[in-house]
């Protein structure tokens, strides 16, 4: 800033305003995404039920004080125990190792089909988002028969026909999700395409594809990593009804809805094999979906 | 507070108001000891750039500020009561009858669900106990003092279905209803096309002269708090700065922020050539930011070691007038502080550079056809910067994204440096993308938040200037960088962290990557602060003349169009109707909208009365272009039958000016020597 | 308005094509002829041949198709060859329990659901609000077989208080509660959790709305504010997430049928999916995609009617 010659006014300088660069930024978003996280309660408490399923599913060998499989004809049905924490099941099998070890076969199966569906979704949306026009209207009406439709009941008809292999829950389940994930994708992509700095790519000539992954994804990351989060809680709630209905995993596996779907003849005589598969099974769920409104809460902020 | 003498109704007195924002255990500053008093029957203008507090002065008086909001200290007193002592149910009755408010976007201050009239009713029925009948006469009076036709009908409609002009004084019928003392008026017009605008202020003025209300208005527009208001403070970082009679205020500011203020705006009489924009160095202080001294010395060209040490308190300049500066005396002999500029325009060859024949584009909403433009021929030379001037319906946004390829066009010719650009800009000749670019009206909008500064331009580098290799990237974007005055630690970060005025730096820069022969400006200045539009302009300007590059240059504001064009355009409806050299498009013989839009802009000039132009009836839908000259239905010069059934001619006007009427130049010229007879009942 | 009615029709039909497209499709694919399934594993395969051909079994696809799909618009659903009874009345039969059921959840959940929403918002941050939306956070996670298998073990093996399983129930209303009760439970815990959730954004979002800072500052009594400017756009986005439940109301009926015997269309389809009932199986998908899609049109229509931008168009 130069002075005024002459008549002794003086030009101050501006001091220069403190801007950081992009990675101490990033860092400092990211420092303030956990912290945001923290301060809230409903996630923590979330995020600890989660942390203890995952840790089970990996560790869950270590830590059972029975063979989950382990058949005993002579103590069958016996009530909760200090020898048996949670009784045992019509097969003499130790409840409590069974629902230590269910946790696993869900949370396989359950994150599996939910990543199936990410990535289909994902990729549909940007397309029928960002091109519109005749595909957005095809692909919209098929999406609307297929919601006519509840999931539990297109899973049904599938596996009915295609067979009960645990490979198969997972691709119903995943493909099942991708039109649901594409429709938030979409709507995502038709808020951003109409900013103008996507308008500034197209006048630079950048190509449908680099604009849909470069210019687009980027900013709709917030919304797809919470309809993940929720698409994960469904993906348990489908994956065990359909055990329970009897078309998933089959015996002697110790899935939490098989063991319900079991343990229902015997309720008269042994409330104890269905109650606790349940109360696991019901914990597991809640705690994700209080991650995933934490999280929710976080990214609307 | 002091025991006064006996108050009457409608005086507003606030003493020493501070007010905070808590955010997350941190309390943010934002008003620090305003004081101020509006006599009864007094208008009293506070003006202020976005963030220096007014809204929150507005609300503090309507005792309507958000929860984390915290009243530090202060008192509020109106017509002799404590506003902040008043409980709730007080104030309940209070508003809406007393005092009421009236603020921007009528579209969503209406309640969509509800008819007009039930809206107007609620106030009768609720402050003067009325029955279903008396409230819906006393509303229909209502709906006719703010000067719309066919009350009856208006009253059976919802929101939706009245023009933005419309809901706005439907709003000032509900909050006048009561016949209060006072008014708060939070931007009403911004938003508002500049003859709405100038309808509504008309309306204000017409409805002052009738209820003898007491006005606070607040705005960031200093042309309009100068026509409407007898008073006006003058806000900075939430410290009022100056204070005294709005004529003396504009005329002699005693406050080097608020000579600042003024001196940036572009008035209606300056050219690039000759005038230059002063711009106000640095940036507006953080919220809630802690400063030891005066509030503006960063800033200030004649700041001193004094003024960074204490902070002044407000000063007596004349009677009434009051500045909050130690050196307010010097303030008139603070030079200007650009010349203009000397450096030679860059030699530019004298030929046609964009070229558009009757272009038109059409859209289609499920079954109805809208012409959003309908066949306009225009001529562009190379270096020529286009000014492109009309209000909302009028087709200009269209027309410049059909210009630059965002959108296809339904028919017509584009030719651009030879080259046929009628398509959209994927695929053109990727030398026309290089060659005629865009900027963009929101920079916020216009880059894209996840990437940085960097990228963005090496991006732009790579595919319009086809720059590879990073190094050759970086080598040159330091140059594209120093020609917007962008230093290179504005590189590495995102957009985020920069402010509006450099965000906007970048997005230019962005566009002459590839040294364009043609730059698209949509509004490049209107979502800045006052005191960064200018440096923006004089970069637009430099830029130009620099490197010969020709704009088309659209804006609504019509001062900082003359004073950057050398041609201009003037849309109606999707029609050009009057085209021609900078001066003589806003001379008179001129086309009788572009008089009538002349006539909207309010002025600094408060001597000089000029008359009003009123247009009557509202905008037509562009679903439903009147026939023959679509500017008939409102025209004051309007002749008769032929303006209905004939589409007007081309007049020339001389060799750089034409304009489509029926009335030859010679005679409009005639015409327009003295205001036409007004419309009677305005609806717009 | 009648444009809108007609095009929401329009899209209705088109969906309903679609979904017999895909329901037809995936009948083919259930292992398991036909024939066979009627006669036995013990019949010769020439008879079983036979039969196929007489059933139509063997002409190609898109002509199976259309003769399937005009018979079933006709009203003959066939004969079931696991349960020898004709479809159309098993079916409708089944389907109007499972209407009863499922009304039975809704009259008793739907308005109390609305209502918490609304005084969430009403209590925004506070307490009550917290607590209403973690309470239906949770209700939307469990699935219904886990909250049913604990009501059936808890109230009705431990308590006795209910049956354990559920009959139709007759017209006495204490019967109702008696047989409907537990089953409509899970039900109405998943409903409570998405209407309370949306109803409660709903109105929050109006309440932010400056339509109500305009209301307020015209000093109108809170009362007044809330119900007349507030509940009326709320309302809007609440009535299409109530239609949307009762599409996952089917699916949710189907997992409560089963674990509770209900003969409902729910547990009808199951036992047609396992079973081998083709004819069964695509009059229960088809009866359940027509609920769904008839309770999106009444909610198209109803939001039309109170959006008045929609209604005067």
């Amino acid at each position: 800033m130069a002075s005024v010659e002459g008549s002794g006014l003086e030009l101050t300088p501006v001091p220069p305003a403190p801007v950081l660069d992009v990675r101490a930024e990033r860092r400092r978003r990211r420092r303030e995404l956990l912290r945001a996280l923290v301060r809230s309660k409903t996630f923590i408490v979330g995020a600890a039920i989660l942390i203890f399923w995952v840790v089970d599913a990996i560790f869950w060998r270590a830590i059972v004080p029975h063979d989950p499989l382990g058949v005993d004809p002579i103590g069958t049905l016996k009530a909760p125990s200090s020898a048996h924490w949670f009784g045992t099941d019509n097969l003499g099998r130790d409840v409590f190792s069974r629902v230590l070890a269910g946790a696993a076969t869900v949370l396989v199966i359950a994150p599996a089909a939910t990543a199936l569906g990410l990535v289909g979704g994902t990729t549909l949306g940007l397309i029928t988002g960002f091109y519109r026009g005749w595909v957005d209207d095809v692909v919209s009406r098929i999406v609307d028969a297929f919601l006519a439709l509840p999931l539990i009941v297109i899973t049904v008809l599938v596996l009915a026909s295609l067979g009960r292999t645990t490979l198969n829950l997972i691709l119903v389940i995943g493909i099942i999700f991708t039109p649901l994930i594409a429709r938030t994708v979409r709507s995502a992509v038709l808020a951003e395409r109409e900013r103008e700095y996507v308008a500034a790519a197209r006048l630079r000539g950048e190509r449908g594809i680099r604009i849909m992954v470069w210019e687009i994804l980027p900013n709709i990351t917030g919304p797809i990593t919470v309809e993940a989060t929720v698409r994960l809680a469904y993906a348990i709630f489908a994956a065990t009804t359909i055990s329970f209905l009897g078309l998933g995993l089959q015996d002697p596996s110790p899935d939490w809805g098989l063991q319900i779907a079991n343990g229902r003849a015997y309720m008269q005589v042994a409330w104890w094999m269905v109650i606790f598969p349940a109360a696991a099974l019901g914990t597991l769920v809640v705690g994700v979906n209080l991650v995933a409104d934490g999280l929710k809460r976080v990214v609307e902020e | 507070m002091s025991a006064a003498p006996p108050v009457q109704t409608g005086a507003v007195e606030i003493d020493g108001l501070t007010v905070s924002y808590r955010r997350r255990q941190l309390l943010l500053r934002v008003l620090t000891d305003v004081s101020f008093t509006i006599k009864p029957g007094e208008a009293y203008g506070l003006v202020g750039e976005s963030g220096c507090g007014k809204t929150t002065v507005a609300m503090s008086l309507m005792r309507y500020l958000p929860p984390n909001a915290v009243i530090e200290s202060g008192s509020l007193s109106f017509g002799g009561d404590d506003l902040l002592a008043a409980d709730e149910r007080t104030l309940r009755r209070w508003r809406g009858d007393r005092m009421a408010m009236v603020y921007q976007d009528p579209g969503t201050a209406l309640n969509p669900s509800i008819r007009i009239g039930d809206q107007i009713a609620e106030v009768f029925r609720f402050h003067r106990g009325m029955d279903k009948q008396e409230a819906r006469e006393a509303s229909a009076h209502m709906v006719s003092t703010v000067q719309i036709s066919d009350a009856a009908g208006v009253l059976r409609r919802y929101p939706h279905e009245l023009s933005g002009g419309q809901q706005q004084r439907i709003m000032f019928a509900m909050a006048l209803a009561t016949d209060p003392d006072l008014l708060v008026l939070d931007e009403p017009t911004t938003g508002l096309d500049a003859t709405v605008e100038a309808e509504v202020l008309d309306l204000v003025e017409n409805l002052r002269d009738q209820f003898n209300t007491s006005i606070l208005f607040v705005s960031h527009n200093l042309g309009i708090v100068a026509r409407m208001c007898e008073r006006v403070g003058v806000l900075y970082a939430g410290r009022l700065i100056e204070q005294g009679n709005a004529r003396e205020v504009f005329r002699d500011p005693r406050h080097p922020y608020t000579l600042a203020l003024l001196r940036c705006v572009p008035r209606l009489g300056m050219r690039k050539d000759t005038d230059r924009l002063d711009p106000i160095p640095g940036s507006l202080p953080a919220l809630g930011a802690d400063m030891p001294g005066c509030v503006f010395a960063d800033r200030c060209p004649i700041a001193r070691d004094r003024c960074v040490e204490s902070p002044p308190e407000l000063m007596p300049v004349s009677d009434g007038h009051m500045a909050r500066c130690f050196f307010h005396e010097e303030v008139p002999d603070i030079p200007p502080m650009a010349a203009a500029t000397q450096e030679d325009a860059a030699p530019v060859p004298d030929e046609v550079l964009l070229q558009v024949s009757d272009l038109v584009k059409t859209y289609k909403f499920s079954g109805t056809e809208v012409v959003a433009v309908g066949g306009v021929d225009v001529v562009i030379k190379r270096g020529e910067v286009f000014g492109l001037v009309g209000e909302s319906g009028s087709g200009k946004t269209s027309f410049a994204k059909c210009i630059v390829g965002l959108i296809d066009v339904t028919s017509g010719e584009l030719s651009f440096e030879g080259m046929d650009v009628s398509k959209p800009a994927g695929k053109r000749p990727g030398e026309a993308r290089r060659r005629l670019q865009m900027v963009f009206q929101n920079p916020d909008n216009a880059l894209n938040p996840t990437h940085s500064v960097r990228a963005i331009l090496r991006r732009s580098l790579k595919l319009l200037a086809g720059v590879r290799g990073r190094d050759q990237q970086d080598h040159q974007m330091n140059d594209l960088a120093r020609s917007v005055r962008l230093e290179p630690r504005h590189l590495d970060v995102r957009p985020s962290a920069l402010s509006g005025g450099l965000k906007q730096r970048v997005a230019i820069a962005r566009s002459f990557a590839g040294s364009p022969a043609m730059v698209l400006c949509d509004e490049p200045t209107s979502a800045l602060d006052v005191s960064v539009q200018a440096a923006i302009l004089n970069l637009l300007v430099d830029l130009q003349r620099r490197q010969g590059v020709s704009y088309v240059f659209i804006s609504h504001d019509l001062a900082v169009v003359r004073y950057v064009s050398d041609s201009i355009g003037v849309m109606y409806l999707g029609k050009l109707v009057d085209v021609g050299s900078a001066e003589q498009v806003f001379a008179s013989p001129h086309h009788p909208y572009t008089e009538a839009l002349l006539s909207a802009i309010p002025t600094f000039d408060i001597d000089e009365s000029r008359p009003r132009i009123k247009l009557s009836g509202t905008l037509p839908s562009a679903t439903d272009v009147p026939s023959g000259c679509p500017f008939h239905t409102r025209c004051p010069r309007v002749l008769g039958e032929i303006c209905r059934t004939e589409v007007p001619p081309w007049q020339e006007d001389g060799e750089r000016h034409r304009y489509r009427c029926h009335i030859p130049p010679a005679e409009l010229e005639e015409l327009q020597k003295t205001a036409p007879e007004q419309a009677e009942d305005v609806v717009a | 308005m009648t444009r809108y009615i007609l095009k929401r029709l329009g899209l209705t039909v088109i969906t309903l094509v679609i979904v017999s497209f895909v329901v037809f499709a995936a009948s083919q694919l259930l292992p398991g002829d036909v024939g066979r399934t009627i006669l036995g594993p013990y019949a010769s395969q020439q008879q079983v041949d036979a039969l196929d051909k007489s059933l139509g079994n063997d002409k190609p696809l898109p002509v199976r198709y259309w003769n399937w799909a005009s018979d079933f618009v006709k009203g003959d659903w066939g004969t079931s060859p696991v349960q020898n009874v004709e479809v159309r009345p098993l079916v409708l039969g089944r389907l109007k329990n499972s209407l009863y059921l499922a009304a039975f959840a809704m009259v008793l959940i739907v308005p109390f659901s609305v209502f918490m929403g609304v005084v969430a918002a009403l209590k925004y941050g506070k307490l009550a609000d917290r607590a209403i939306s973690i309470i239906g956070l949770s209700f939307i996670a469990l699935p219904e077989f886990v909250i049913g298998v604990i009501l059936i073990v808890v109230f009705a093996v431990q308590l006795g208080w209910f049956p354990t399983s559920s009959q139709v129930p007759g017209t006495n209303p204490v019967d109702w509660f008696r047989q409907l009760l537990l089953p409509a439970i899970p039900i109405m815990f998943v409903l409570f959790g998405y209407i309370s959730r949306m109803a409660r954004a709903g109105t929050v979002d109006a309440l932010q709305a400056n339509y109500t800072r305009t209301a307020i500052l015209k000093g109108l009594p809170r009362r007044h504010v809330v119900t007349r400017h507030v509940v009326r756009n709320s309302m809007l986005p609440t009535i299409t997430v109530v239609s949307v439940q009762v599409g996952y109301l089917v699916g949710g009926l189907l997992v409560v049928e089963t674990l509770f015997a209900y003969p409902g269309i729910g547990q009808l389809t199951l036992e047609s999916a396992t079973g081998h009932d083709l004819p069964t199986l695509e009059a229960c998908v088809l009866m359940i995609a027509l609920i769904y899609c008839f309770a999106n049109l009444i909610a198209d229509l109803a939001y039309g009617i109170l959006n008045p931008r929609v209604r005067l168009a």
